[in-house]
């Protein structure tokens, strides 16, 4: 159950080699996760995560244009509460990025505030949500389109969720002290791009669920 | 003047580390049961996970054949052979060819051929092996409980798998849940791998040809697995809720279903086959002591497959009810696969022609690849034209044309990979003999089970079935007789394998004498893969007419770092 730590023997066998050579050494840490592929790794996750939502929406599309619901039921929803929230999410992913701009100045505490408020967002976004769905005349298995509408809504509901709690690890890690710093960014860029990414899916969700 | 050896990279007054870097890690056998972040270890993790599951669903192939031997059903019972089908597919496409030739090879072989001393994320690649055996668990304890494991295929159609026992059905969407999963990651971690941590100077047009096919793999992985995730979720979801998604009785519609789920299971085809693509391309140059032809159309037929593989799923279900349209598009994009396939194909044989070819283990069964995948590559442009389709459809023409691809293909370049690189996982040479009588049974047996099934199916029997029309128990009985040939045929292997671990000849560092970076080093590998640097080949396919002038410093060593003429 162990590891090398990282920059074990193969960094130290590279300097004692070519030491002239060592400024173009790649720096990997041997074992370690390597800074500069993270992003690009959540990048690529973020591109299949988002194939499965685009699986979801094509069996919408594909049930709204083919199956029709039986007599009394319709797919009209109500619009003011989803719009709100549509505006929510948009302005955390502003404030997010005012964090990370804060970040980058060296500014913590400004950082951390624009960090809050984007939780406080995401949690009211997710408030909006339950009341919408404690007032809505279909249950999961009424017809097609109600449970399409809970099993869509529902797993973008649960990448909220994890983004709020993503969003309050990197709080709790950007304290001062903490791990993440103008210096490390990672775990800040990381939670922001992936904040941003559930947004736009929000969008996508909104347009053809609501609007269509 | 002789080869170089990779000792002539060390540069002078370097002393050689001891090839393990000290007790940083489990040592011996040990460390192949530990959560190892070593590329290497997962990479044999994965290649002997794959195989235990490889006798597994050889067994239940095994129960299948004999049920088939006569045209009554007399051996298991109707459910148990409905379940035993399911398994077997189910077993042998995400337990062990996935696995295997994405995980198992791709973890070994993909961070020496970019210059790497591992993979981009080590935990992540590490936690992409051990999802695994749990899934590979959890799928066979459903065979134990209540109703028994899944029976529906590893299709999985609905209605069929809505309405049959809940239990086993649920457990197999959760294990190829997990093992989607594993194979997500493992695609992110290969295409990081490749595309960031290449060494400097190495150019991708100068990357051995497996890093391409991994590449395309992983992309293919990356996009289409998450929509078979998304979809069984859903279909969990009519399981266990009660939805109607895919349930026509509660308004739903089966065929979105299929859509979603080949959406998934044509690409992973590719899945399953460019990975082999990418071995053979390694293996024959090597064997036939000649450049890999056709460099550049080999990746942008890669590619091709790619694009193309997304875009073809809707022919396995001509008959589903597709519009006229959907049918016509879906038949020229997959008759247009056969232009990049087609061209891989004469690449090898081109490869082949006027070689040095030494007839070893290795070469008998990437040889036989490129026979065996021939025919079930014609057959499968043949099943994409919609009024034979038709006829076939949902017959054992069905099933010979994928276990060609899939066992002629993808296995016989398992084995090729597993002779070729043996030397390279243990430092000891496989028995050349048993190697030999390990192909003629295997290559044998197999044409003689999945021949006569071409014949079956266009006379119109049914797969999934347990009883036939009598009329057909000849050929079944033949088709049986090959499957018995193709089991014995592993216990050569075994003995092979297990014996020249601990007993075969030294192999030395580079017994094939090849250029590829996995063999510039000592075997096995230490740790960190090279004792130095890692060496820079350019031309990793670079085997000319006469053994003596090839000097591997000319084509690997030129910008090595370190190198004390430079």
């Amino acid at each position: 159950m162990t590891s090398l730590a990282p920059g074990s023997s193969g960094a130290t066998s590279i300097g004692a080699v070519a030491p002239s050579a060592g400024a173009e050494v790649h720096g990997h840490d041997d074992h370690g996760e390597h800074a500069d592929a993270r992003l690009f790794g959540l990048a690529t996750f973020l591109v299949a995560d988002g194939m499965t939502f685009a699986g979801f929406f094509a069996a919408y599309l594909t049930f709204r244009a083919v199956n029709p619901l039986p007599k009394g039921s319709s797919y009209e929803l109500e619009l003011v509460l989803p719009a709100i929230n549509t505006v929510l999410l948009l302005v955390s992913s502003y404030t997010f990025h005012r964090a990370g701009r804060g970040l980058l100045r060296g500014d913590k505490a400004s950082c951390r505030f624009w960090l809050l408020l984007s939780a406080g967002l995401g949690v009211a976004f997710l408030a909006g949500k339950m009341v919408e769905y404690f007032h809505l005349p279909f249950g999961l298995t009424d017809n097609l389109f109600a449970s399409t509408f809970y099993a869509l809504t529902g797993f973008h509901g649960l990448h909220v969720t994890l983004g709020v709690i993503c969003i309050l690890v990197v709080w709790w890690q950007a304290r001062s002290g903490g791990r993440i710093s103008a210096a490390s960014p990672f775990g800040l860029e990381a939670a922001e791009l992936y904040w941003h990414f559930v947004d736009g899916i929000w969008v996508i969700l909104f347009g053809i669920l609501y609007l269509l | 003047m002789t080869l170089a050896t990779p000792s002539d990279f060390q540069p002078l007054g370097q002393p050689t580390p001891p090839s393990s870097s000290g007790g940083l890690q489990p040592e011996g056998w040990l460390r192949y049961l530990s959560f190892s972040l070593d590329h290497k270890v997962i990479g044999l993790q994965y290649l002997v996970c794959g195989f235990l599951f490889y006798f597994l669903g050889g067994a239940l192939a095994g129960v299948i054949r004999t049920e088939l031997a006569s045209p009554i059903s007399d051996f298991v019972s109707r459910e148990t052979y409905n379940q035993v089908l399911t398994l077997h597919g189910t077993v042998m496409i995400f337990l062990w060819i996935v696995p295997v030739v994405n995980g198992g090879f791709g973890n070994y072989l993909i961070p020496f051929y970019v210059g790497a001393r591992d993979m981009a994320f080590p935990r992540l690649n590490a936690v992409a092996f051990w999802l695994i055996p749990p899934a590979g668990l959890l799928l066979i304890s459903s065979y134990f409980l209540q109703g028994g494991a899944a029976q529906s295929g590893w299709t999985a159609y609905p209605p069929l798998s809505i309405t049959t026992p809940a239990l086993g059905q649920v457990l197999w969407i959760l294990s190829v849940l997990l093992l989607g999963g594993s194979s997500i990651f493992g695609g992110i971690n290969f295409i990081a791998t490749i595309l960031k941590l290449r060494r400097p100077g190495l150019e991708l047009m100068q990357l051995p040809m497996y890093c391409w096919a991994m590449l395309g793999t992983s992309i293919l992985v990356v996009l289409s697995t998450p929509v078979l995730a998304g979809t069984l979720i859903l279909l969990s979801f009519d399981i266990i809720a009660h939805t109607g998604f895919f349930n026509p009785a509660l308004g739903g519609n089966v065929v979105v279903y299929q859509h979603l789920f080949w959406f998934y299971s044509h690409p992973a085809v590719y899945i399953m086959v460019l990975p082999a693509f990418g071995l053979v391309s390694e293996i024959l140059p090597i064997h036939a002591r000649k450049p890999l032809f056709g460099y550049t159309t080999m990746v942008y037929s890669i590619m091709a497959i790619v694009v193309l593989g997304l875009v073809v799923w809707a022919h396995h279900m001509f008959t589903s009810g597709t519009p006229p349209w959907m049918r016509l598009f879906f038949t020229i994009a997959t008759a247009f696969i056969a232009v990049p396939t087609g061209i891989k194909f004469f690449n090898w044989l081109a490869t082949l022609w006027g070689g040095k070819i030494a007839l070893n283990s290795a070469m008998l069964f990437a040889c036989a690849f490129i026979v065996n995948f021939v025919l079930g590559g014609i057959t499968g442009v043949a099943l994409a034209q919609v009024p034979f389709d038709i006829h076939v459809h949902d017959t054992y023409f069905v099933v010979a044309h994928f276990h060609y691809i899939v066992y002629g293909g993808t296995v016989f370049v398992i084995f090729s990979a597993v002779y070729h690189w043996h030397p390279k996982f243990t430092g000891r040479m496989l028995n050349e003999h048993l190697g030999r009588l390990h192909f003629v049974l295997t290559f044998i047996g197999f044409n003689l089970c999945f021949a006569p099934q071409h014949w079956l199916g266009l006379n119109g029997m049914p797969r999934r079935v347990a009883e036939y029309d009598p009329s057909f128990a000849t050929w079944n009985q033949v088709s049986s007789v090959g499957a018995l040939l193709m089991a014995l045929s592993t216990l050569p292997f075994l003995v092979n394998v297990v014996a020249s671990a601990f007993r075969g000849e030294p192999a030395g560092d580079n017994p094939w004498n090849a250029l590829t970076p996995e063999w510039l080093t000592t075997s096995p590998p230490p740790v960190d893969n090279w004792a130095g640097e890692a060496p820079l080949v350019t031309h990793p396919y670079g085997y000319g007419a006469s053994e003596d002038r090839i000097d591997l410093r000319l084509a690997t060593g030129r910008q090595l770092w370190g190198d004390p003429e430079r």
